[in-house]
Formats: structure tokens, sequence, C-alpha cells
């Protein structure tokens, strides 16, 4: 009996050998592995890439279309690049986003780019979707945004004159379905990458920061100034966000409870998802909330204008004198500082704009 | 030839699908279990973000994040003979992740001193570790860079009957008011005594997270809660209340 299985073994470790007729690999997508920069590469882990949906030619350039296609809206008028314009490093310049009825949203409009170092994979404001490709399920049916059915936007692509055949480039099928739109949308998503910033290029010797541009950075570094650093990454950390919910002392009490709705613990009422600090250039209004329009308002908040309340994060120092007191010339230099994290080839990256 | 060589391969693998005996009698993998109280009482997440602890100073305080770096757990046998089991470990209470775990290094059965290293010694410090870069652990070059050892923050009541923060963040002790940062070196070598390491030995490990704010110096938060990072005196008086902040709580 064993000399038996092991023949069997035998012939079948040969004809596993055998090659396969490679008319059997000719739709299969092209593999498009995410190209890492250096400092993400050097001084953080690997991206989170689902095993059930890798990034091909096919999925990115699909996804694309997609998410600046308005077809996936109820009456064809709004595409997802409405609220995430690449300008604005993919957010919305307006404090809050209308939907296709005209209805505004209660939160500002998160910018995307670095989406697939979100290790933890809570997305929105209040981390409400885990994974980015349950993420991209909402918008489209929620009643204030896109306001569709998915059942209405797979006919509509099914019946569409392109998208059966991409979708079977991108996923070997001629049925479309939501799974399948956001897997598309995510594989796009997870290339928006910023990484080309001056303080990047300065990390990698390859331009100087002004003194006062690195004063302020030692202001961002310093826990007895701004200590930023905590929650707001650092010359180790590119991604310039922990990616954690905090009550960064914005109100006293609380309209919009953020992670606590979700949790459903009073400890996280008026927590919300620490915004990278990349592209701040590009992505005023800033909080959850849009509420501030400038980033001289979102400094002096920190400075003097922080409010108590029973979640606030025990990071916020000094709250009963208001905050940490930054002199004028410390906010000058971090905000100096903190431009030169904006990354202006980012916004004018073709492979991102509407094609 | 070539089949030859195909069925010398395929014997080769039934045999090294053979249990190995000698294996299993000579070494073992050790688990690890950290768990915590507060001077006896049992703490978990779920006692987080509830003022319910009363320091050695008399402040009522709460704990809302913890999370501590170890390295170089380290047996030694009688013979004198050490058996590093490499690597380190963040330890995240606060989202309860990390506090058991296995190293991958095992070692013979026998009887050892058990030891680690709370945060890292100076040589590891100052490696660039991408997993500790990621959860936002790294230490700030003007500080002498490298990592925390401990974050341990919440809110105490204060002598105004107000809820105020505290951030207490052990690194490396740091005087930084010159014009050359001056050091003194605050990891702490933790010595749990003997174990006896026979098969599936786990081990369990209690910090008494007490012991920071109490011996030898009782700690006052209305005057040290925030800011500790760069204060060198804060950071010596750390390392010497965590001496005694690591039991050995059990083997099994």
């Amino acid at each position: 009996m064993k000399t038996r299985l092991l023949h069997i073994s035998f012939i079948l470790s040969l004809v596993a050998c055998k090659s396969e007729p490679i008319e059997n690999y000719v739709d299969a997508p092209t593999e498009s592995p995410l190209q890492i920069p250096t400092l993400f590469s050097e001084n953080i882990i690997d991206p989170v890439i689902p095993i059930n949906n890798p990034q091909t030619e096919e999925g990115i350039a699909l996804g694309k279309k997609l998410f600046f296609d308005p077809i996936l809206s109820g009456n064809n008028t709004q595409a997802c690049a409405d609220c995430h314009a690449p300008e604005n490093a993919f957010t919305d310049i307006n404090q809050f986003s209308d939907g296709i009825n005209g209805v505004l949203g209660p939160r500002n409009s998160m910018p995307l780019f670095n989406l697939a170092w979100n290790y933890d994979e809570k997305f929105f404001w209040d981390g409400r979707a885990f994974s980015l490709e349950n993420q991209a399920l909402e918008p489209v049916v929620h009643i204030n945004e896109m306001n569709s059915t998915w059942p209405e936007v797979e006919a509509k692509l099914q019946e569409h004159s392109e998208y059966p055949e991409l979708f079977q480039q991108a996923f070997q099928t001629l049925t479309i379905d939501s799974t399948l739109v956001v897997k598309a949308i995510a594989q796009f998503e997870r290339t928006l990458i910023s990484s080309n910033s001056k303080f990047d290029k300065y990390l990698l010797g390859e331009t100087d920061l002004t003194p006062e541009e690195l004063e302020g950075f030692n202001v961002f570094m310093d826990e007895e100034r701004g200590d930023c650093f905590h929650c707001h990454g650092s010359d180790k950390n590119p991604l310039w966000t922990d990616n954690i919910f905090h009550n960064n002392g914005l109100d006293e009490t609380f309209t919009d409870l953020g992670l606590g709705a979700v949790t459903g613990d009073p400890a996280d009422n008026g927590k919300f998802k620490s915004p990278s600090l990349r592209n701040l250039s590009f992505t005023a209004p800033y909080m959850h909330d849009g509420r501030f329009e400038t980033l001289d308002q979102v400094i002096n908040h920190y400075s003097e204008g922080l409010k108590n309340s029973s979640t606030i994060d025990p990071l916020m120092k000094k709250v009963s004198q208001g905050g940490v007191g930054l002199t004028n010339d410390d906010k000058a230099a971090l905000k100096a500082f903190l431009l030169t994290l904006s990354d202006y080839e980012f916004i004018s990256n073709p492979n991102f704009t509407n094609p | 030839m070539k089949n030859l060589a195909s069925i010398l391969c395929i014997c080769f693998m039934f045999f090294s699908c053979h249990e190995d005996k000698d294996d299993n009698v000579l070494n073992s993998n050790v688990n690890f279990n950290f768990t915590h109280v507060w001077d006896g009482i049992s703490v978990t997440n779920s006692e987080f973000n509830t003022i319910q602890f009363t320091n050695a100073n008399g402040e009522q305080m709460s704990i809302e994040k913890l999370r501590y770096l170890i390295s170089n757990i380290t047996l030694t046998n009688t013979d004198n003979a050490s058996f590093s089991l490499d690597g380190y470990y963040l330890i995240d209470v606060t989202n309860n992740q990390g506090l058991s775990f296995t190293p991958t290094a095992s070692i013979p059965p026998g009887v050892y001193n058990l030891s680690f290293t709370f945060g890292f010694n100076n040589d590891d410090n100052y490696q660039n570790y991408p997993d500790l870069n990621a959860a936002s652990w790294s230490v700030p070059e003007m500080l002498g860079g490298g990592y925390h050892y401990m974050q341990l923050e919440g809110k105490f009541i204060d002598n105004a009957s107000a809820e105020v923060g505290y951030a207490y963040h052990a690194i490396r002790a740091v005087d930084n008011s010159g014009d050359e940062l001056q050091f003194t070196d605050t990891f702490i070598e933790v010595d749990l005594g003997e174990i006896t390491v026979s098969n599936n030995t786990a081990v369990t490990v209690e910090m008494n997270i007490a012991e920071w704010f109490k011996t030898p110096n009782t700690w006052d938060l209305i005057e040290l809660n925030n800011m500790l990072m760069p204060n060198h005196d804060a950071q010596v008086m750390m390392y010497e209340n965590g001496q005694n902040a690591f039991s050995l709580k059990s083997v099994e």
C-alpha cells in the first residue's frame, strides 16, 4: 500500500510540473504592487493589502474610472471625486459637502492619501468602517451623499458599454457586483501615495529647510512647546498621523459623539481620528467638522483655545490655561514647518487625475 | 538519473516528516503572559477611563493608556550559561494586544534565572525599528532619539477637584539644558528569580502599576503630570520606582 502511494505521489509531482497552456493566463490581470517610497520602507512597516484584493493594473485603472464617474450616484450627477478632489489632496474645500439632493453632511470630507498604511483599517472620522473596501460601500447609498442603491448601481454598470469588459479584465468576470466595485476603488485609492513634500526631500538630503522651518520642526517635536509628535508622527513616521482617535479639546459638550457613537462607550465620546498633517496647504478647512478655515486658527486652538471635557486626551496639557501657550514666533515657525509637509507633486500627479 | 533523484527527494520528504523525539526532550518554548494589578486588584483595559485608583500620594486617578516595551528576555542556568530569547515586545494594555507571546527560540528544560529589560538597553535603543515607528513609539532627536520605554496616561483629581491629564512617559533620562545632551541610563534590568522550564512552560509576569507612584519616590501628580520626557530628574525617579514594579506571578 505504501509503495503504491509513493508511486502515485511521484506521478502527481511530475504532472504538477508540466506547463499549462498559455491560453489559460491570457485574461489574468497584471500584478501592480504598490511602489513604496524610500522613507516609508525604511521607517515603517508594510502597507495593508488584502489577500483577496491584490493590486493589479486593470483593477487600479477600473477603480480610477469608477472614482471619477458620476454613474455611482442616484441621478448620475456626483462622483467620488466631487467631494474628494485631486487638487485638494482628495478632500473638499467646503466645510461640509453636499450630496445629490443638495443636503449638507455633518462632517468635513476626509483627504485621501497613504490609506494603505492605516494599519488598524478603521476608516472615516469615527472609524466606523473596517477596511478600505467597506468604506467605499457607504457613500454610494448614503441619502445625503450619492443616494443610490447598490442594485441600481450594479444594473447601470452591467448595462454600460464599457464596464463589463473592464470588470472582466480586472476580475475575470462579466458579472458586476458591489464587492468588485469597491475592490476596484480601493485598489485605486491605495495608489494615492503622498511622499514628495519638501520635508520628505529634506530627510532624503535633497533639499534644505529654512531656519524658520527647522525651528518649527523643533516646536513640533518639543514636549514643552507643540508636542505634536505624540499624535501626528515624526521624522520616523512619515504618515504624520497615528490613525488613532482622540478628543483634542474642541468642545465642552458634544453634538457629534464621534467614535463614541460607534463603540457605544461614553469614554469614546468626542473622539475623532487624527488626520495626517501632510498636504495642509490644500486641505482647508480643518478638523472633523471643518470649523477652522486657516492653519493659524488650528495652531491658536492648541495654543490657547482648548476646551475641557470628560474625555479630553491627557496629552492636551495645560487645558485650564487653554493650551501650551506658544509664542508668536513659535506659532509662525510651526506653521512654516507644517507647510513643508505639503506635496505638490501629489496633487498634480496625472495618475491621480480625471481620465 | 532524474527518476532516481525524484525518488530520493520523495523519500527525504517522508523522512523529514518523522517526529524527532530528541528535539522534544532537549528544547522547549516558553510562553509569557503579562498581567497587571493596582496593589493586588486586577487591572485590564476594562478598568480604564474611570477615576478609581488612589496613588501613594493620595491622589485619585484613572488610566486611559498603558503600553510598554520589554526586551532581552534571558534565561540563565545554574552553570551560568545564558539563553537569550531575542526580540522585543510592545505590550499594549489599552488595546489588549501583545500581553501574551511565545518567543521562537527554544531552550533545554531545566532550572533558570529569568530576567528581562524594561525598555531597551543603550545598544538596542538606537537601532531603527519600523514596527515601533509605525506605533508612534520613537523619542525626538532633541532628547537623544531612541524609543519610549512606557506610556502611562490618564486623569487625576487635582487640589481644585478638577480632572487633569497626566502623561507618565518613561524614556532614557536626558538633560538637554546644556550644549550637549547628558544621559542617565534608565532602562531597568528586571530579575524575576528562579523558574523551572519543562515542556509547554507558561510564565506569568505581573506589573503592579501602583509601584510607579510609590517607592522610593512618592509621586506627586500635582507637580509632575506632563512634559516629563525632557525632565531628567523625573525620568530617574521613574527608573527608581520601577525597580519593584514587576514580579513573577506564576510558572506553570
